[in-house]
């Protein structure tokens, strides 16, 4: 009897924990959760920011049920291959190498690269300023690129996982520089103002982040390509872009 | 096109399995060097050295590696204490090291027959003598299998480094495979090297073992 019972619950229990799997058109959608505001991990354990609003916001256009996961930004392309998850929202730079390895879908915002150092540093604002020094990258970001080709070997380059740990050496002073997105970097200054962080140099790395897929999905590509377009038509975009940086990040 | 990405891969993981190597050797020594005075120390009738060394072993076996790297990486500058990433991973290392090598140590004392030391000291012998003559070359003996562990598990150890921007085998494995999107070829490369490190270890160790406990045989 006590058997019979356990088994009813086990197979009930089963059944609720299996349901979901059963709906049509489930997509699993990566982000990395180490990027913030884009995107990063609140103190409840919660998926949140830019890149999570928006792509809940395209599981509802496309009325697709969704699942947010994150993975660490080096292995996030193997890991989409190895089809770990269906789509990258984590604010991919569009680049032809990364081409060759996915497809992406149609730009979902506009961003440069900038150079961020300490205000007491006091460097002048020249390209020279930087030489000798130690400046510091996220690992297999386009921004590590761009630091290589204005430098070479002339600064020291040290790599992380994550953009928030390189933010904390640049406060520790361990780095004299940092290079990252200059969208995220801004929300960051003006959100502390006590890190004392300020831009040096001018823009670079022009780029365009869009959702990164497996490149023989192809349905799933036309299916996210009609949910931008949808959700930057009814102006939920502009909402949540508004909601995060005050403008929206579609305009060049 | 598999083969040309791993000996494209080669030399820079060799070149950075030098620093793997370094890591390992540098802290085993600080390692080795803190242990003996913590492994005697838990041992000691003096209750306070006997309540410091347990505590100091139980924190550093009882918490994760990487959390100690982390403390004092990310940790120490909150309190205006700024360490290099090769400072940080050293001292972790080589603390972390001193613990299990500390415990090593007291197992082999503590099985170095009780009544080899009671006839030693009833033929007149002083307490250190007792200690260099009888009790530490024999612990030697019995700490050496596990103490080839231990360095075995140190050479892994180190590739926790990478993850406060050291360029370890670990560190460069990951950023060639982002920059390749091949990690199964990567990774096994970075697999194999770490392998060979481990197997010539413990060969070697084996070796002192041999050499070492021949009067057991």
């Amino acid at each position: 009897m006590r058997m019979k019972e356990m088994l009813f619950i086990f197979l009930g229990v089963m059944m609720l924990v299996a349901s979901p799997v059963l709906g049509a058109d489930k997509i699993k959608i990566a982000t990395e959760g180490a990027y913030s505001p884009f995107n990063y991990v609140n103190a409840k354990g919660d998926l949140e920011g830019f890149d999570v609003d928006i792509a809940k916001a395209l599981c509802e256009a496309m009325k697709a049920d969704c699942t947010l996961v994150t993975q660490d930004w080096d292995g996030i392309i193997p890991a989409l291959l190895a089809k770990k998850f269906d789509a990258i929202v984590a604010s991919m730079a569009v680049t032809e190498k990364r081409k060759k390895a996915i497809a992406f879908t149609k730009p979902y915002y506009y961003s440069v690269a900038s150079y961020v150092v300490r205000n007491e540093s006091n460097f002048p604002d020249k390209v020279e300023a930087l030489i000798g020094k130690t400046i510091g990258v996220q690992r297999a970001t386009i921004h590590e690129g761009t630091i290589k080709e204005m430098y070479g070997d002339k600064v020291t380059i040290k790599t992380y996982d994550t953009n928030e740990n390189c933010i904390l050496d640049l406060k520790n002073k361990r780095l004299d520089a940092m290079i990252a997105s200059r969208p995220l970097m801004a929300y960051y200054i003006k959100h502390n103002p006590e890190a004392g962080f300020a831009f040096l140099l001018g823009m670079y790395n022009p780029v365009v982040a869009a959702i990164g897929l497996r490149q023989q999905d192809t349905e799933i590509m036309e299916k996210f390509n009609a949910a931008l377009d949808t959700i930057v038509q009814n102006g939920t975009y502009d909402q949540i872009s508004n909601k995060w940086f005050g403008e929206s990040l579609l305009k060049k | 096109m598999i083969l040309d990405l791993i000996c494209e891969s080669l030399p820079p993981l060799l070149a950075s399995s030098i620093l793997t190597i370094h890591l390992t050797c540098i802290s085993l020594a600080i390692g080795a060097f803190l242990s003996l005075p913590l492994g005697l120390g838990r041992l000691s009738k003096n209750r306070w050295i006997a309540g410091f060394c347990f505590a100091y072993v139980y924190y550093f076996r009882g918490t994760p590696l990487l959390v100690q790297i982390f403390l004092i990486y990310y940790g120490l500058p909150q309190i205006g204490l700024t360490l290099g990433a090769y400072m940080s991973a050293l001292i972790s290392l080589s603390l972390n090291t001193a613990a299990y090598t500390a415990e090593i140590i007291r197992g082999g004392i503590q099985a170095v027959a009780a009544g080899e030391i009671e006839s030693a000291h009833a033929m007149g012998m002083t307490r250190s003598q007792v200690l260099c003559r009888i009790i530490l070359p024999q612990m030697v003996g019995f700490a050496l299998p596990a103490y080839g562990n231990e360095i075995i598990l140190q050479i892994k150890a180190t590739s926790l480094a990478s993850t406060i921007t050291l360029m370890d085998l670990t560190g460069m494995a990951r950023t060639l495979a982002a920059e390749t999107y091949a990690p199964l070829e990567i990774f096994s490369v970075a697999g194999i090297i770490y392998l060979a490190m481990v197997i010539t270890t413990s060969k070697l160790v084996a070796w002192m073992e041999r050499r070492w406990t021949a009067y057991r045989r």
